[in-house]
């Protein structure tokens, strides 16, 4: 059957399948266990970065911060010397909005992820248009951060040729609950975000290992460009990645968080950028709801509290992990039809 | 106690609006039906000024005898004035005097009236009047004009109705040009028709009528012609010719004096403003009221001045208009541009109408929609982008009422009162959102926002809503109860009921 034909289920069958819906997420969980005078922490990359590194959590590399129109200048020149590339976002940017990737110069000109070349103009616009609020929320005046670009490992030359393969991970009161990988699609317009057509594979917690992908709530095995397998990639750094997303909690503040995540071919894991208000759709491309894990972690925080991340990270793989007890798929849908 | 108190603040809520709501109808017997007298209608004429120093006297024209119109009853307001009022031949005058008041004076006369439907004994024929003295060339101009309307006319009214009619169109071998250099000013023409009617010795009067609209704020009084044909006076529309009152209109005060008059003061401003009056099937329950010596009633918007009742009658609903606004975002799931801004787009579909008012929003904002794409290459920064595309969305309003009116669709007219500010922002974000998610995700958030502005005109736009809310304000505290417990609503939105039914496939998988 199409995937976009509407089909209804009832909410009774959902609430038995564990699926946290909108309002509960905003009611029970953001609203409960993420303070708003934290939000700033992830709602400013600058500043989330600057936390991290204190924190000694990896992050993408900093080349520099544009302030204002006068700094845009010389730019273009001083950015030369970044022969390997860099990327371009907003400091209060949302969804990805706003970002542009260079991934090398010829001559006076540099080349855009996408392949089209970008002449020094066409960077101070870009530049000036998130300096005067373009991408952020109620187009406020904002910064422009320079990062390094990342080298993605090999592991994703066959499944992301376009655009920045991310790993989400959805944070629960410092436990790694559940994790997808996003793969943008040529649909997607390189865009990370399942909802334009961009591939999300769950992730076993504890192996790091692909569960095979879903696009446009549709089940996949392959790769809707590429035709690889999206079944067993293996994530590299993956222990090291959990442990990352686990540390967020003390650097944010907030007890219900999505951690985003590349990971660099030298460096391994680093955090791309926090949200204090990560989708539902991460559900979706696991094919399991995130209320019994919730849940569960609400129970082991009542027994043992003020865990270390390391400690943490390891209770998660080993309680969420693919061949759980009691934690899986529920059983008795198979009679729903 | 904190798992309680949400609980426990919606019952006190509940509690409280529905029992007032519930005495006031038991008890007090307040109509549940909106305009149990239809006909009745609430004037009121405020006047304002400065004074100038030293004792003011404020003299305003009010009527005596109404065509068609019964006076129910009538009341001053004035604090600190002395008043008295007194007959001037057919109407009265009522006359506000004090020593000396200070800052700026407002005075209300407020009269209620109900169509009867008889005309009161008519005054007798005055006999006829000395003809105006003319000078040339506009003495035989004037004989000229009468005498040929008089060879196509076969009694005092068709005269009358005959001259106007040669006034109006203005030919009539030019003869009448020299008569319509006011420009179709209401009240000059009715002076030079006065006038003109004098030559042929027929007595003629101004009058001036007060049109009676529902909720209307502002109203002008209108001048009109009275002729006497021997037996009655009979109203003509002094720039149409035709004869009598339409329905909804009541004769104020007679004569050609201005209406207000003030001594030692300044700035005056004379303002009508007409409700259609619950006024008398609420009038009893109220006096049983003060029988029963409650105070309830004391807080009712009835009591507050008439341009400010009407201005409550809309804002009362727009609660409920929210509430609609989460109801459909929190638990059906739809999504919109801007939380409010359909309320909005629902309180100016109550002038344009539900279908016009949804066509013409989607005019504009496409229209605008294709000039914000092309702004896009302009490479603006955002306030003054935003700021174009304001500028742009109130030429497209002026030049589509321009195209309107010309085509004679005068309900598009309406048009002005969208919230412009509003339609730029959401042609902005609509903008926005088509870049960054694509074009179907931008309408169908446009048609969200339609739908949900078109469920919140249905409910605002209800007669009997307005008249609950506004005749018993305590279902405020009901809305808000429920508004309260929809933003406890922690289950499934129905449309995520699809979007995860969509997913079951992938649910599967793990199995």
């Amino acid at each position: 059957m199409a995937g976009w034909w509407p089909r209804f289920v009832r909410p009774s069958t959902l609430r038995r399948q564990g699926i946290l819906g909108m309002n509960a997420r905003n009611a029970s969980y953001i609203a409960e266990h993420n303070p708003r005078r934290h939000y700033p922490r992830v709602d400013n990359k600058r500043l989330t970065k600057q936390l991290a590194t204190e924190a000694g959590l990896a992050v993408p590399g900093l080349i520099g911060v544009i302030h204002s129109h006068h700094q845009l200048r010389r730019l273009a020149d001083t950015l030369q010397e970044q022969t390997e590339g860099f990327v371009i976002k907003p400091a209060h940017g949302a969804a990805g909005d706003g970002i542009l990737v260079v991934t090398g110069w010829r001559g006076e000109r540099m080349r855009k992820a996408s392949g089209r070349m970008l002449d020094s103009n066409g960077l101070q616009d870009h530049i000036s248009g998130i300096l005067s609020g373009m991408y952020s929320l109620g187009g406020r005046p904002d910064a422009a951060l320079i990062e390094e670009r990342v080298q993605f490992s090999e592991v994703f030359t066959e499944v992301a040729h376009t655009g920045v393969p991310d790993i989400r991970t959805v944070v629960y009161r410092g436990y790694p609950v559940m994790a997808m990988l996003r793969l943008p699609t040529q649909e997607s317009d390189g865009k990370a975000n399942l909802h334009q057509g961009a591939v999300g594979t769950g992730i076993d917690l504890a192996s790091g290992a692909t569960l095979g992908g879903v696009q446009h709530n549709q089940p996949i095995r392959v790769h809707p460009d590429t035709e690889a397998s999206l079944v067993d990639l293996a994530i590299p750094g993956w222990d090291k990645l959990m442990e990352l997303a686990a540390g967020c909690r003390e650097l944010s503040g907030l007890g219900y968080l999505g951690v985003d995540v590349v990971i660099d071919r030298h460096r391994g894991p680093l955090i791309l950028e926090l949200n204090a208000r990560p989708g539902l759709a991460i559900q979706i491309a696991n094919g399991q709801g995130l209320q019994p894990r919730l849940q569960a972690v609400d129970e082991r925080v009542a027994k043992v509290s003020d865990e270390p991340p390391a400690s943490r990270a390891a209770w998660a793989a080993a309680h969420f992990g693919c061949v759980p007890v009691g934690l899986g798929p529920v059983p008795h849908e198979r009679h729903d039809d | 106690m904190r798992r309680l108190h949400l609980p426990l603040l919606i019952l006190l809520l509940l509690g409280t609006g529905l029992g007032i709501f519930y005495y006031k109808v038991t008890a007090l017997d307040m109509p549940l039906q909106p305009g149990a007298m239809a006909d009745t209608w609430l004037v009121e004429a405020r006047i304002r000024y400065q004074p100038t120093g030293g004792a003011t006297d404020v003299r305003l024209r009010i009527p005596e005898r109404l065509p068609n119109y019964a006076r129910l009853d009538e009341n001053f307001v004035s604090r600190g004035y002395g008043l008295t009022t007194s007959q001037a031949r057919d109407d009265r005058i009522a006359q506000w005097t004090s020593r000396e008041p200070r800052g700026e004076q407002t005075l209300y006369y407020r009269t209620t009236l109900y169509r009867d439907g008889g005309d009161r004994d008519d005054e007798d024929y005055p006999g006829p009047v000395a003809p105006r003295e003319w000078e040339e060339p506009f003495d035989s101009a004037a004989g000229a004009l009468v005498q040929h309307a008089r060879e196509r006319s076969s009694g005092i009214r068709s005269f009358a109705t005959v001259l106007t009619r040669d006034l109006a169109s203005g030919d009539a071998n030019g003869n009448a040009s020299l008569f319509v250099m006011d420009g179709g000013d209401r009240e000059l023409r009715t002076q030079t028709l006065i006038d003109l009617l004098s030559v042929a010795r027929i007595p003629a009067r101004a009058v001036t009528v007060i049109p009676l609209r529902e909720g209307q704020r502002n109203i002008e009084p209108e001048t009109w012609l009275e002729v006497h044909d021997t037996e009655r006076w009979v109203p003509i529309h002094p720039l149409d010719g035709s004869v009598d009152y339409p329905e909804n209109v009541v004769v104020w005060s007679h004569g050609d004096s201005p209406l207000l008059d003030i001594d030692n003061g300044s700035d005056e401003e004379l303002r009508f403003s007409v409700t259609r009056s619950v006024q008398d099937a609420v009038g009893t329950a109220q006096r049983l009221g003060e029988t029963m010596d409650t105070r309830i009633l004391d807080f009712s918007p009835l009591e507050l001045p008439l341009g400010t009742q009407n201005t409550y009658r809309v804002l009362l609903m727009v609660p409920l208009g929210a509430m609609i606004i989460v109801l459909l975002r929190n638990v059906v799931g739809i999504q919109t541009f801007g939380t409010f801004m359909p309320v909005l787009i629902a309180l100016s579909f109550r002038e344009t109408q539900l279908l016009a008012g949804i066509i013409l929003f989607t005019l504009i904002v496409s229209l605008g929609l294709a000039v914000r794409f092309y702004l896009e290459h302009l490479r603006l920064l955002l306030v003054p982008r935003l700021a174009a595309v304001v500028s742009v969305v109130i030429m497209l309003m002026l030049a589509l009422s321009i195209l309107a009116h010309h085509l004679g669709l005068e309900r598009a007219l309406a048009l002005s009162l969208f919230p412009m500010v509003i339609l730029a922002m959401t042609i902005e974000r609509m903008s926005v959102v088509w870049e960054e998610h694509g074009p179907a995700d931008a309408i169908s958030q446009g048609v969200g926002s339609l739908i949900v502005a078109a469920a919140a005109y249905g409910l605002m736009a209800s007669r009997q809503l307005e008249h609950l809310l506004f005749v018993f304000p305590e279902l405020l505290l009901v809305i808000l109860a429920v508004t309260l417990l929809l933003g406890r609503y922690t289950g499934y939105r129905l449309t995520e009921l699809f979007r995860f039914g969509r997913m079951q496939d992938a649910l599967r998988r793990n199995d």
